[in-house]
């Protein structure tokens, strides 16, 4: 009896050691940054500016731009990503279908600082001529960038809610002469959208949580921004520029915040797909 | 008519948008292969040493990426260590002994982990450090150790998922087998279902390993720099292949060190593009194996 139990407890230990991990990055980020909590300036901190001179330490310009330029790589890989997975999914599901998905699948073994460096010394260049503005660092060129980061994402994710959709309903479909756009339109969106949002709100918060492509490519000002050309600075590249390691100062603190943001983003995230997949279920 | 117009639109339209997505992905390898091509040589990985030198650890090599390349090796050995025993357990766990409710919940806190941006999971690590230096071992700094166990957080929820998948779909008559021969339930997980499940466990281990060697943001707080040589123990500071890409990215000095960037960057993609394909293979051997014992 006692070897049947043991096992049981060491795995259950080894869960519940995991379930810690995920709340103590939480807890120590919320436990650093108490401190502004405790002076009530946490809220206040979310819209104002950053200016150290003036004693003001706020993360708006970092949301917005977090925000922006998260936006921006959805608006441009949503539609990229539609029309490569209808393709490849409803199209030509052999064939040239299945080259294409092969290599949407090894995309995403390319790591994430390659296209960093592609964008620093080939998209940037091109972005400053084209523009004649600024240096070419901006939420366009980092937008880009993050579109072709997180479309394999979300190409994967389409597919495979197009798998979902009940093969007896296309092939009556296709029994009623539906061509492809019709049999798109009326019975593979209908029964897919649920999952499709599923993969647009993941690939957000992919994102929203890289910080390579910001860093490299978005010029790290930290200004509001005020056009798509201009440079701005992510909640994850402002994390990943300081080096102060001076416990007691704020724009220590200000790093836990920027965590908590990004937890707290991600994790409403996550917690919208399992409503959504909790709700409809297409099976 | 109209609506075959519409057709034709829709065709012309994933066709365009494909074309794109090719396009975009083969500007970005042949930009790198155009400009780095020539830089792949014996010495762009051990400088002016000599190999085999170089690989017995008797000579240090300074002007090469072989420093960065062990690195990496080493942080995803012990990366992969510290996440496998956990993932595995937990992964069992979920898939053999949790109630549905208690299912349910841990399933969405891994998979909370699993959405948080990297760069949080590295400022995690990172202040874990500082803790711990202020609190107990002065002489804790960022280092190997600490980047490896932040690597092994950030990978642990992919392997939980690939375990608790690789399980939870075994066929019955597989699953149902020992336990009416009178295996006891650990006999049964670890005789009959592990075994089973092996090998899209182990591509599951592949594809973190590639997670492991391609994460920028933990190490880049967690004890990565740009000159440390080979790690002498796991409290050093080391080097590591996307760090070195990032750092030459923003402080080149001159050409030839941009040039050996373009080079770490192939030599990067190379070994990526090894494990996916390693891990596929694997993968696909195993539904071939399925299709033809039944």
């Amino acid at each position: 009896m006692v070897r049947e139990k043991f096992p049981k407890f060491v795995f259950m230990g080894a869960s519940l050691l995991s379930v810690g991990i995920t709340l103590a990055i939480l807890g120590f980020m919320v436990a650093l940054a108490y401190p502004l909590f405790a002076r009530g300036m946490f809220w206040k901190m979310l819209i104002q500016p950053w200016s150290p001179d003036q004693d003001l330490f706020g993360l708006g310009p970092m949301i917005v731009g977090t925000l922006s330029i998260a936006s921006l790589a959805v608006c441009i890989s949503l539609p990229i990503s539609c029309g490569v997975a209808c393709f490849v999914g409803i199209i030509h599901p052999r064939g040239k279908g299945r080259t294409l998905r092969q290599m949407v699948e090894a995309m995403t073994a390319i790591p994430t600082v390659i296209y960093g460096f592609v964008g620093i010394f080939l998209l940037v260049p091109l972005v400053r001529e084209l523009f004649s503005q600024g240096s070419g660092m901006c939420i366009f060129s980092a937008g880009i960038m993050l579109g072709v980061l997180i479309s394999p994402t979300m190409i994967l994710f389409f597919i495979q809610s197009f798998t979902l959709v009940p093969q007896p309903y296309l092939n009556a479909a296709d029994a009623l002469g539906a061509n492809t756009v019709q049999k798109f339109f009326y019975i593979v969106l209908p029964c897919a959208w649920k999952s499709m949002a599923t993969g647009l709100i993941l690939s957000f918060g992919r994102a929203m949580g890289d910080t390579l492509i910001a860093l490299m490519i978005s010029g790290n000002a930290v200004g509001f921004p005020g056009s798509l050309l201009d440079s701005a600075r992510t909640l994850t590249a402002h994390i990943g520029l300081i080096i102060a390691a001076d416990f007691d100062s704020i724009e220590f603190k200000t790093l836990f915040v920027c965590g908590i943001c990004l937890y707290a983003m991600t994790g409403i995230g996550v917690i919208l797909v399992r409503f959504l997949a909790g709700k409809g279920r297409v099976k | 008519m109209k609506s075959s117009l519409w057709d034709k639109g829709f065709h012309l339209f994933a066709w365009g948008c494909s074309l794109v997505l090719v396009a975009a992905v083969s500007i970005i390898l042949g930009f790198l292969i155009v400009k780095g091509y020539h830089t792949l040589a014996p010495s762009l990985i051990f400088g002016d040493t000599p190999f085999w030198e170089a690989l017995l650890l008797r000579r240090q090599v300074f002007d090469g990426l072989f420093p960065a390349m062990v690195g990496t090796l080493c942080l995803i050995v012990l990366a992969i260590v510290f996440a496998i025993p956990l993932g595995l357990f937990t992964g069992i766990f979920l898939a053999e002994y949790a109630s549905p409710k208690v299912k349910w919940l841990f399933s969405l806190v891994f998979d909370i982990l699993a959405g948080i941006p990297s760069i949080v999971v590295g400022l995690f690590g990172f202040s874990i450090t500082l803790f711990l230096h202020h609190c107990f071992f002065d002489r804790l700094y960022p280092c190997l150790l600490i980047s490896a166990l932040s690597l092994a957080f950030l990978v642990l929820p992919y392997m939980i998922r690939t375990t608790q998948m690789a399980l939870e779909n075994l066929p019955m008559d597989v699953r149902m087998t020992a336990p009416s021969l009178g295996a006891t339930k650990f006999q049964n997980i670890f005789y009959v279902l592990l075994p089973a499940s092996l090998s899209i466990i182990v591509s599951g281990i592949i594809l973190s390993i590639g997670r492991c060697a391609e994460d920028t943001a933990v190490i880049m707080l967690t004890g990565a720099v740009a000159t440390a040589g080979i790690p002498r123990s796991v409290f050093a500071s080391f080097e590591a292949l996307p760090f070195y890409i990032y750092y030459i990215s923003s402080q080149y000095a001159d050409h030839s060190e941009l040039m050996k960037g373009y080079g770490a960057c192939l030599v990067l993609i190379f070994i990526c593009m090894i494990l996916f394909v390693l891990a596929h293979w694997i993968k696909q051997r195993l539904a071939q194996k399925l299709l033809y014992r039944s």
